[in-house]
């Protein structure tokens, strides 16, 4: 079902200036556009530990699912959810940092 | 094959299935003649309605009979909007409500007018205080649920309906899921309900508007049902209604207290049972009957399709298993897990064995769709 709540995922958007990232830049950039979930969430899961502790993993995912499964992933792993960013290209990429 | 999704659809009561096969019988004619079988019609449904007002502690006048919950919730949302336009075009629903009462605050939205959703906690519930403040001068209308349909939880409804009173707002509850399971809380102005949801057939809803509630129909006039729901009246389905709530009415004490303990059970062990589990709702002020967990790293349709293959009728609301390929809205707003989605909603008469079977079949489920997804921790 599809309800107000969120904007549907940019459809071939005009190529936009690339926005300044805020906050420390990733450690490790996971690359799952065009993955459906769980797979975002399992390449998080499987490689977070590559990332040293207070350091930042960031996930690039266009399943919508993914805005509300990566959060929610932080919160029941007790990692850090930093930030939500929009991608140019549609999708967004997520940021957490390894907190243990 | 055990079935475990009644939130979807509660198998027929055989209560209501003789009265249906009756109905067929002495009430087909039309309610609205005069000659002998029509007013034996008439006298059917007029019964099958007093019936149901009395569950619901309404007048019969107040109570219509609609084709469907859905459509109980369209005439309502909209009847109550078109009543109220006057006063003002703003709408207040929770963020979990069924898509029908979302669906029909789109169609305000597109004829013009506004609409606020309240947002939920992680449990799934609206906080009294933030409805109440959601309400304004303008406001028309409020649309709150009894209980919610994908995680179990049970709403503040007498609290959001005290501030709905102070501010002078009607108040619709959808009471599809709670009707024969727990009393609905006074105060209400409008109510709707679904038949086939407790043990009805299919095809037959429930519309309360109570007197002095300001209501218009949205849509052509029809002199059927109080002129508030067109077309002619389902005698049979409305007779079938009357004896399904009245016969799971009667069985709820026991019945509920049997199936929230299967589901205490199901709460308990599924987290002890399977790791990376979220099992959502809240635990406590919660649909007797109904449970709704998350199963991390594994696709919503993967699981239900498994279980389905091992003899269990569960329900999902991942986004692989929607039409739209978006997750639950109630999920989102809630803030929980969306993938690896199961719903299991026990029926009237589920056994303990069949809880304990599906709480055997679980682990090595999960496992072996974690491992064809490649899942290794």
């Amino acid at each position: 079902m599809r309800f107000r709540r969120r904007a549907p995922q940019a459809q071939q958007a005009p190529p936009a200036p690339v926005p300044v990232p805020a906050g420390p830049p990733a450690y490790l950039m996971l690359d799952a556009l065009g993955r459906k979930c769980p797979i975002p969430i399992i390449m998080l899961a499987e490689r977070i530990r590559e990332v040293p502790l207070g350091e930042i993993v960031a996930v690039k995912a266009d399943d919508v699912a993914a805005r509300t499964d990566i959060p929610a992933w932080c919160r029941m792993k007790s990692q850090t959810f930093v930030r939500e960013e929009a991608l140019p290209q549609g999708g967004w990429a997520f940021h957490i940092k390894r907190d243990y | 094959m055990p079935y475990f999704d009644a939130a979807s659809t509660e198998p027929l009561h055989p209560a209501a299935r003789s009265a249906l096969l009756d109905a067929f019988e002495t009430g087909w004619a039309d309610p609205a003649r005069l000659y002998g079988s029509g007013r034996r019609a008439r006298m059917l449904l007029d019964q099958a309605r007093a019936r149901i007002a009395a569950r619901l502690s309404v007048r019969p006048d107040e109570l219509g009979f609609t084709t469907s919950g859905t459509q109980a919730v369209h005439l309502g949302v909209l009847g109550a909007l078109a009543g109220r336009r006057r006063v003002g075009r703003h709408l207040v629903v929770s963020a979990v409500e069924h898509s029908s009462v979302l669906h029909a605050a789109e169609a305000h939205e597109r004829d013009g007018g506004e609409v606020t959703e309240v947002p939920v906690d992680l449990f799934g519930r609206v906080d009294p205080a933030a409805f109440a403040a959601a309400l304004r001068p303008d406001t028309a209308l409020a649309c709150l649920q009894s209980a919610n349909h994908e995680v179990g939880t049970v709403q503040p409804v007498a609290e959001v309906a005290a501030a709905c009173r102070e501010a002078g707002v009607p108040l619709l509850v959808d009471a599809a899921q709670s009707l024969g399971r727990m009393p609905v809380p006074e105060g209400w102005s409008l109510l709707t309900g679904s038949a086939h949801k407790f043990g009805g057939p299919p095809g037959v809803g429930l519309l309360a508007v109570r007197k002095g509630t300001r209501w218009r129909s949205p849509l052509p006039e029809d002199e059927r049902e109080g002129r508030r729901v067109p077309g002619f009246e389902n005698v049979p389905g409305a007779v079938a209604a009357a004896a399904a709530l009245d016969a799971v009415a009667e069985e709820a004490p026991a019945e509920n207290a049997r199936l929230s303990e299967l589901v205490a059970r199901i709460r308990r062990e599924v987290p002890r049972l399977v790791e990376d589990v979220e099992v959502v709702g809240d635990p406590e002020r919660r649909l007797p009957h109904l449970v709704t967990f998350s199963v991390l790293y594994v696709e919503g349709e993967a699981i239900v399709t498994e279980l389905d293959r091992l003899g269990f009728a569960v329900s999902s609301g991942s986004s692989c298993t929607a039409d739209s390929l978006r997750p639950s809205h109630v999920l989102e707003a809630m803030g929980v897990i969306t993938h690896g989605n199961v719903r299991v909603s026990l029926p009237r008469g589920a056994s303990a064995a069949e809880v304990d079977r599906f709480l055997a079949v679980l682990p090595e489920t999960a496992a072996r769709l974690r491992r064809s997804a490649g899942v290794t921790s």
